[in-house]
């Protein structure tokens, strides 16, 4: 018995759909943020994992940039979920319901 | 076989952490859930045979960006637990059958092209070191690593206005500058 692609491939499909399930399920923007990046995460797998499969060196280079975009990303959502707290005094996203009808 | 047991250990590790990271009701064990994760899966990178990627993870995710997460976390403050209440009713559950359905189209669209087989795959000749790395990336790739550097340097920018020009702490007697 030995590790083929499909296993990687399922493995990464679960942590995509556990990161799903925390974006819908929790309040915290913080921890929802943590959930993108744990999609993003199984996203790198799956890359890498398909480039290994099909010999080719720009799966790891895919992930690469991912991580690069992701690494942005954090930046910039933090410093929102920064500024929303300073004047909400809050990181729970159901307060930020003025645009409601 | 040395394999497969590394294999299951990790996946049985990522997912442990994933878990927790759903459950906690603490900000911080959340964080460490995640921290976990991304620890299993530059474990799956060397398995990969992607060394680079593999630090790459770890320098950069479980370092910076987790660094990141835990300092954010202690300026907006770990206290401030969350309610269970749902606000939609069935939150929990809906959020489980469009989970677990996310999950089971994924496999079964994907299940065509990933059985492919029982033989090992990852080819010895495709080593991810720095070089054969650096090859791609500088070679095919040369725009789009370039391109990187202006989203790296738009983020920073973006992240120092927002900082900058964003609303003012609550009661700390400064001046609204605008949003």
């Amino acid at each position: 018995m030995t590790v083929t692609v499909a296993w990687y491939m399922v493995f990464a499909a679960v942590l995509f759909s556990m990161g799903a399930a925390g974006v819908l399920l929790r309040r915290n923007a913080l921890v929802m943020f943590m959930s993108i990046e744990l999609m993003l995460n199984s996203v790198n797998l799956t890359f890498v994992a398909a480039g290994s499969e099909m010999g080719l060196i720009e799966g790891q280079v895919a992930a690469l940039f991912v991580m690069v975009v992701a690494a942005a990303e954090v930046t910039v959502g933090l410093a929102i979920l920064v500024a929303v707290f300073r004047r909400r005094s809050t990181a729970n996203v159901d307060t930020l319901s003025e645009l409601k009808g | 076989m040395t394999e497969v047991i590394l294999f299951g250990l990790f996946a049985a590790v990522a997912l442990a952490g994933a878990v927790v990271m759903l459950t906690a009701r603490n900000p911080v064990y959340s964080a460490m859930g995640l921290l976990v994760v991304m620890l299993s899966i530059s474990v799956f990178y060397v398995m990969l045979n992607a060394h680079f990627v593999a630090a790459v993870q770890l320098l950069v995710y479980a370092g910076a960006v987790m660094t990141l997460f835990l300092f954010v976390i202690m300026m907006i403050g770990v206290d401030t637990k969350e309610d269970n209440a749902e606000t939609i009713p069935f939150q929990r559950w809906i959020t489980f059958v469009v989970a677990g359905g996310l999950a089971a189209v994924i496999i079964l669209a994907g299940r065509q092209a990933w059985i492919t087989g029982n033989e090992a795959f990852g080819t010895p000749d495709l080593n991810g070191t720095i070089e054969t790395v650096a090859d791609a990336l500088f070679g095919n790739w040369t725009i789009a690593f370039l391109s990187t550097v202006f989203l790296l340097t738009i983020a920073a920018l973006g992240t120092i206005a927002l900082a900058l020009f964003g609303p003012t702490a609550v009661g700390s007697g400064e001046t609204e500058e605008g949003a």
